[in-house]
């Protein structure tokens, strides 16, 4: 059944990007928002608002009961989660689910399913989609790490078996350093985590961040190319691309069909991306898990290819089979992506909320700004730093570049900080210029003064 | 005696994580650039440092409170 009453269970620009698709549809929007939030720009926009708790999150837009009561209350047929806070909770969708609506997005089953590691690898590996080499689980001894390197190739990355945050991890470029390397890592686990267990995998180089786009309407799934999304400050993505101008045309319609296979393969329905890895001097990619949500960068594959992503999926959760097949979906010119946050990159990123005071925005073709603001808009201090998103679009990626220098320096919001300086400094950069970088690039840069040598350099 | 000031608006803590003791107890000892607390603003949490060394005179903003910037969150005595 289409849905007609949509309760949107998220806020900032992502809800007034969800009011907005919505509206074109001729749906009734129903915006939720937590005390805090009563002024925000998608309660203006939507058909009615409705108070779900107090400001702090997991009071209100984390607070599944609270969430799913005020959807019922208002009569809303359906929920749409946004990004971030219960995108990605199954328990949400099964909430929903059990209470008589629409969950927008997957079955909690397949949130479940792709929120686990090792079903998601397990998942990804069925459906033919290449995962990082490694150990069947952890290897015992020295002998059998070298057995295991022997069969996935050098480099190898040894891993802490209990491990997270990067203790107990060695790379090893042969075998006589693995041998080296394998009992001091052993150790450092044993330490850190009280388990000397390790796994051995392939270690990729340098990696690039890759994701493909797709969308399932639960039978059929089709893919919309890929984003590049490298540019990354403390694993957020700061500056994302569509297409990725690291691949070949060839490498590209493997990596972009192994989703479409991946997303088909477990009935998926809704948007969806699948992110891998991809090491530039091999040409290899490997999938590192599936997001079951629309993402912030979305906008960058619409560019490129002139469909409405989110109307789409509103259209399939309302049992709709996908309006378009593979065939109909091309490409065209260079699309880019900056996060514009209420942060002082001088200050190391110091996020400071205030009232937006001056707002003038870019209007030109091929330039988007998905943003939540309003001259007098006092932006909360409650939720993540996000101001909007700075969109452009050019026949090929060095005047997408120009095109976005250019906006950057059009577009002015007063009254907070912003970090338009960063994206400038990005802009100007040589090795961005080149697409010369990979996930571990930004952070270096920063530390060696990147934002100041162009200020300097003009 | 001076004031230390919250660097931006936010939620004031005194305690590193729910399940351990505040920074700082009246009468501890506070040297220059010693953190006494930690603000949550938009998701990060900054660093309260004390910018004059001396005796640590106690919280003026209670845990968990929201506060301005510039509020007067704890005094040193020197």
């Amino acid at each position: 059944m289409p849905i007609e009453r949509l309760f949107i269970a998220n806020r900032g620009e992502i809800a007034v990007r969800i009011v907005r698709a919505a509206k074109s549809l001729g749906i009734h929007t129903i915006q939720a928002h937590s005390e805090a939030d009563a002024d925000m720009l998608a309660v203006r926009l939507a058909d009615e608002g409705v108070e779900i708790g107090p400001p702090p999150a997991k009071k209100s837009y984390l607070d599944i009961d609270a969430l799913v009561a005020a959807a019922k209350s208002v009569g809303a047929d359906a929920v749409h989660p946004g990004y971030g806070f219960l995108s990605e909770s199954a328990a949400f969708a099964k909430a929903v689910d059990d209470a008589g609506l629409i969950f927008v997005g997957p079955a909690s089953g397949t949130i479940e399913r792709m929120g686990d590691k090792v079903a998601a690898r397990q998942a990804a590996e069925t459906a033919g989609v290449p995962v990082v080499p490694g150990s069947d689980g952890r290897v015992d001894g020295v002998d059998a790490a070298v057995a295991v390197a022997a069969e996935v190739g050098y480099p190898v990355m040894l891993k802490a078996a209990a491990g997270g945050g990067g203790k107990g991890i060695r790379i090893a470029e042969d075998e006589a350093e693995l041998r080296k390397l394998a009992p001091q890592a052993k150790q450092e686990a044993e330490a850190a985590f009280g388990d000397g267990g390790l796994y051995v995998e392939r270690a990729v180089m340098n990696p690039r961040h890759v994701e493909v786009q797709i969308m399932g309407d639960g039978t059929d799934a089709v893919h919309f190319f890929e984003r590049e999304c490298s540019l990354q400050r403390r694993r957020q993505k700061v500056w994302e691309e569509a297409p990725a101008m690291c691949l070949t045309d060839e490498t590209r319609a493997k990596l972009c069909q192994s989703a479409a296979d991946l997303a088909r393969s477990v009935g998926y329905r809704g948007a969806g991306t699948v992110e891998y890895l991809f090491e530039e001097s091999t040409g290899a990619f490997f999938f590192i898990e599936m997001n079951t949500r629309i993402q912030v960068e979305h906008p960058v594959t619409e560019m490129i290819t002139g469909f409405d992503l989110v109307q789409e999926m509103i259209r399939v959760a309302g049992g709709a089979a996908l309006s378009l097949t593979q065939a109909d979906i091309t490409m065209s010119g260079h699309a880019i992506e900056v996060r514009l946050n209420a942060e002082n990159p001088e200050l190391d990123f110091l996020p400071m909320p205030g009232e937006i005071a001056a707002l003038d925005l870019p209007e030109t073709d091929g330039v988007r700004f998905d943003h939540f603001l309003y001259e007098g808009y006092e932006i909360p201090p409650f939720y993540d730093s996000l101001l909007g998103k700075l969109i452009v679009h050019a026949p090929d990626r060095d005047a997408a570049i120009d095109k976005m220098a250019s906006a950057l320096k059009t577009l002015t919001i007063e009254g907070v900080p912003t970090t338009a300086a960063l994206h400038m400094a990005l802009a100007a950069d040589p090795d961005v210029r080149k697409g010369a970088f990979h996930t571990r690039w930004l952070e270096p840069w920063l530390a060696d003064g990147g934002l100041k040598s162009q200020q300097t350099g003009g | 005696m001076a004031d230390i000031q919250a660097p931006a608006p936010g939620t004031f803590y005194h305690r590193p994580s729910p399940e351990e003791d505040p920074f700082k107890a009246k009468g501890d000892t506070v040297a220059e650039g010693d953190v006494i607390g930690l603000v949550e603003v938009m998701k990060t949490f900054v660093e309260v440092k004390a910018e004059t060394a001396g005796t640590f005179g106690g919280y003026v903003a209670d845990n968990e409170s929201a506060v301005k910037a510039g509020a007067v969150l704890a005094t040193v005595e020197s």
